[in-house]
């Protein structure tokens, strides 16, 4: 069976375990051990891509399979993937072991917290590998909906509100998307032909412009709901910041990366004409989505808001720099994706174990926590020393890419926006350094932290993996943006 | 008659003899021994189901006016899972002392509105389809009536009689005026003879509008909650999903085969109904407490949505419809089951009884959560197949403005499903539902309904083989 396939079947054969075992201690164990080898599995299809191409292979897609599903409407299950895919993979699988550990000490319905995680992770894990737009769809569907039990039962706050609000805006997109979906299905033949819902087979046609143009607004927006698309983000700081740990990690870190991914593998990839037409449009939309989340950041006072609205503002610059159509900024997209799914995952793990401990989010009742949990304390600058782009972490080489890459486009207009959208830069680097001193520098303001414990094995496992993959990026960015700049070309020589 | 012309009626004559079996059973069994007679009905549906997919010789009787294609065998099929899902499921409710002397009744009138629901699909000729759906409308009326000790459920009962004698007088009065144009009551004649011409589409259009009150589609729709609340669950069971399925069969069929050369006219009229059925039985469902009435609207806009299989006359259309009749059978009977069992167990009706239930019952919780996913058409139950296929049915034939508007009533469906789902698993509860064990038929139901709503979505050779007994204009 294609390895490929394995990355939905392992989270499957993990559920299976999980309810087969007794306990929710078990449950736990047998989680972590399912998410292991999913880590070691995505690894081993990371070094076989690499290999690959090192021996040659100069294919689109690689690790083809295709089994016939409906046949008469000639859905099939197909799975391959690219250097694009490939990253978000092994991006996902750091994540969710990652997010596996942070919520070792959950207390209510274990088992089942752990199982409606994993099944979001098969979601994405399908979405990620799927090249037929039907089976992608339906994993699309499958990652979202566990969210709404994952932050209705576990999450705390306004968490009934912020549950239902995040799933009908995210299923709200799906069904725009959903649309757009039809409109390529039954243009993807204009010139008689069998209808196909495969990604590949269909960026080998034009579709009709008239076409183009209906459709890639429905199918642009519906990702760009999930990947906080101003004025559709406003579900993004409600969920984040009512779901808990690990459902925050997972959201933030991975989630939101389908909507940047399907936005450039979907919607420009299959429709790059009224793309280019309409990309104007998105650019100032994505602009707002940088600039306005980096200062709804800077008035928030509870942590996780804070780093919901910067999320907003991240993944919003993943959109930006798609929409500016040249290599070196969809090289800085996808990086950024990676790297902001590592760093924000890493930040809602970090305020998770200092919630934990203090029992309060908001940042002024804290301070000094430098003293008190040193381990946690480092761990969370080096995260925002990676938001703000400090060279060496993960975040520059994203941010370096799409701004260089954009300021290149010699349209005025594309860089009026990169101006507006670097000024984002400044933003961010106030409100990380305003928590950073209010809340680990100073005097441990309330004298109930003086004996705080600092980090456990397990969540400093969860720590050492995220911030390892931050560093590795921020050290060696040519690894990951090899991968990534040949499998940018195809999608970039469609646009051009 | 001819041995074969058996053979073509299997279905109808099947049932007929399985009726006298239950008379006969009723007369020879003592007092103390009518229980028995709920297992023996079962079986012996299980049997006539189980025949029912034997292949069949295809062919016409009684001069066309009765005709059996593998199609049309297809569809009875289709309602003969349905029916005895019910029947399951009604097991232990017929159990109770207040139902023991009339457990027989139960199963003779399902089983006479059965065979005028078959007479009615396979009908060649308006008047037989007539005679079908009389026979198919006033046993139910009496089944809502069932309880006739409760109040409410024999107001249902004359509300469903009244409303729906009103409707068949619609109906045929829609009928008299195609059979004055076309001087014809047989199918392939009126075809033939139909035109685009003031009378025929006034004709048409009370026709449909008696078909639309067994849809019970907006705005024939009002009987439907009042009725769904007030007969006995497992009748609102039928009703809902049975004798619905059965309406959306014939109507296809009588649109496909009799109506085809006004497509332009019936097109929009089902266009617009399609989306005053879909939003309106939305809005009406939001607000809705008791479970029964919540149902209700549900199945209100659940037929909408399979409208958008008719609206193109398409064979994708009609392939889309049969599979999500035969999904939402399996989902819908999921969900009533469980209310059945709940309100059989505590006598409690109402959404905000739900609340906690997965602490005390997580197996049941699991269950209607994932009827209640497949109703709206989440992955990977059966209902986003059935939902998605209807939304390519229409888009095919280029309705994307009304596949926009579904769409978008899907996410109010889907609030309103998930608060089910809320209640069940998240809100918290001072007197929760207390646990309880189901008897073993309750479950038996339960296991075919959910082994349905999951295994029909994945096995892609159900839907090709509905795909190819389907046809088009």
């Amino acid at each position: 069976m294609n390895i490929l396939t394995w990355l939905v079947i392992i989270p499957l054969l993990t559920i299976t375990g999980i309810l087969l075992v007794k306990d929710a201690r078990q449950a736990k164990i047998v989680s972590a051990f399912g998410m292991g080898i999913q880590l070691i599995v995505s690894a081993v299809i990371v070094y076989l891509y690499v290999a690959m191409r090192k021996a040659g292979i100069t294919d689109e897609m690689v690790m083809i399979s295709s089994y016939e599903w409906f046949k008469s409407l000639n859905i099939y299950y197909t799975v391959g993937v690219d250097g694009i895919s490939v990253a978000m993979i092994a991006l996902t699988s750091v994540v969710v072991f990652a997010g596996i550990f942070a919520s070792w000490e959950m207390d209510d319905l274990r088992k089942e917290f752990f199982i409606s995680l994993i099944l979001l992770a098969t979601g994405v894990f399908g979405f990620f590998i799927s090249l037929d737009l039907f089976t992608m769809f339906l994993f699309y569907e499958l990652a979202v909906i566990p969210m709404y039990i994952l932050i209705g039962i576990w999450g705390s706050g306004p968490k009934e509100y912020a549950a239902m609000k995040l799933t009908l805006m995210l299923m709200g997109g799906s069904a725009l998307l959903m649309v757009g979906l039809f409109g390529i299905y039954f243009n993807s033949a204009p010139d008689g032909g069998e209808l196909t819902f495969n990604i590949l087979e269909i960026s080998k046609i034009t579709i009709p412009i008239e076409a183009q143009r209906w459709f890639f607004p429905f199918t642009f927006v519906g990702f760009g709901v999930l990947g906080a698309l101003f004025p559709l983000h406003t579900w993004s700081p409600d969920g984040h910041s009512s779901a808990p740990t690990a459902v925050s990690m997972l959201h933030a870190g991975v989630l939101m990366k389908l909507g940047g991914y399907g936005a450039f593998r979907v919607a420009m990839f299959l429709m790059p004409e009224a793309a280019n037409e309409m990309a104007w449009i998105f650019i100032i939309l994505t602009t707002i989505s940088v600039v306005y989340g980096a200062f709804g950041a800077i008035v928030q006072k509870d942590l996780k808001y804070i780093n919901a609205y910067s999320s907003v503002s991240h993944c919003g610059m993943v959109l930006f720099a798609v929409l500016m159509m040249n290599r070196t900024a969809m090289t800085g997209a996808v990086i950024q994706m990676i790297s902001h799914g590592l760093m924000t995952a890493l930040f809602f793990a970090l305020i998770g174990m200092i919630y934990g401990r203090t029992h309060t989010r908001m940042i002024n009742e804290m301070g000094g926590l430098m003293k008190v949990i040193p381990f946690l304390g480092v761990a969370y600058v080096i995260a925002g020393l990676a938001s703000l782009g400090l060279p060496g972490l993960s975040g520059f080489v994203a941010e370096m890419n799409i701004f260089f890459g954009a300021f290149e486009h010699p349209d005025t207009f594309r860089r009026v926006a990169t101006i507006i959208a670097v000024s984002s830069i400044v933003i961010t680097a106030v409100y990380i350094l305003r928590v950073i001193a209010i809340l680990l520098l100073g005097p441990v303001r309330d004298h109930h932290f003086d004996h705080l414990n600092d980090a456990k094995w397990y969540e400093k496992l969860s720590i050492v993996s995220l911030l390892a993959g931050i560093i590795y990026i921020g050290m060696a960015p040519l690894h990951l943006s090899d991968i990534i700049r040949e499998s940018v070309m195809p999608i970039v020589d469609k646009l051009l | 008659m001819s041995l074969e012309s058996f053979t073509i009626m299997r279905h109808e004559l099947l049932l007929t003899l399985s009726f006298l079996v239950i008379l006969l059973a009723e007369v020879f069994t003592g007092e103390e021994r009518k229980e028995r007679v709920r297992g023996l009905a079962v079986i012996i549906f299980a049997i006539v189901t189980a025949v029912g997919f034997l292949p069949l010789p295809e062919g016409s009787i009684f001069g066309d006016m009765y005709r059996a294609t593998r199609t049309t065998s297809l569809m009875k099929n289709i309602l003969n899972i349905g029916t005895l899902i019910v029947f399951i499921q009604s097991y232990s409710w017929l159990g109770r002392a207040e139902n023991r002397d009339r457990i027989h009744e139960y199963f003779m009138l399902l089983m006479t509105t059965l065979i005028g629901m078959n007479f009615m699909i396979s009908a060649g000729h308006f008047l037989m389809f007539y005679i079908g759906i009389e026979l198919a409308t006033i046993p139910l009326a009496a089944l809502a009536a069932y309880e006739r000790f409760k109040n409410r459920s024999a107001e249902a009962g004359i509300k469903l009689i009244l409303s729906s004698s009103l409707s068949s007088g619609i109906l045929l009065f829609g009928l008299s005026m195609i059979y004055g144009t076309t001087g014809s009551l047989y199918f392939s004649e009126v075809a033939a003879e139909v035109k685009d011409m003031p009378l025929v589409i006034l004709g048409f259009i009370f026709f449909f509008s008696g078909m639309g009150f067994k849809m019970s589609l907006v705005p024939f729709h009002l009987w439907t909650a009042d009725v769904y609340e007030g007969a006995p669950v497992n009748v609102t069971a039928y009703l809902s999903v049975v004798s619905k399925g059965a309406a959306a069969f014939i109507f296809i069929i009588v649109l496909f085969t009799v109506f085809p050369v006004i497509i332009a006219t019936w097109e929009k009229t089902i266009w617009i109904i399609a989306v005053l059925t879909i939003t309106i039985g939305n809005l009406f469902a939001l607000r809705q407490k008791n479970m029964k009435r919540f149902l209700a609207f549900s199945s209100i806009a659940q037929a909408g949505f399979f409208l958008l299989g008719f609206v193109g006359g398409n064979q994708l259309g009609m392939t889309t419809v049969i599979y999500y009749a035969l999904v939402y059978i399996f989902s819908n009977l999921a969900a009533f089951g469980i209310v059945g069992i709940i309100a059989d167990k505590t006598g409690r009706e109402s959404m905000d009884d739900y609340d906690g239930l997965y602490r005390t019952n997580p197996g049941l919780s699991i269950a209607m959560m994932l009827a209640m996913f497949s109703l709206a058409g989440i992955p990977p139950v059966a209902g986003f197949f059935g939902k998605f296929f209807l939304f390519v049915a229409a888009a095919e034939k280029g309705f994307y403005v009304l596949v926009t508007i579904a769409v978008l009533n899907t996410i109010i469906a889907l609030y309103y499903y998930l608060l089910v789902v809320k209640a069940m698993f998240i809100n918290r509860n001072e007197t929760p539902i207390e646990p309880f064990k189901s008897d073993s038929m309750s479950k038996l139901g339960l296991a075919i309904c959910l082994a349905g709503i999951i295994v029909t979505g994945f096995a892609s050779g159900i839907f090709e083989m509905i795909r190819n007994l389907s046809y088009g204009i």
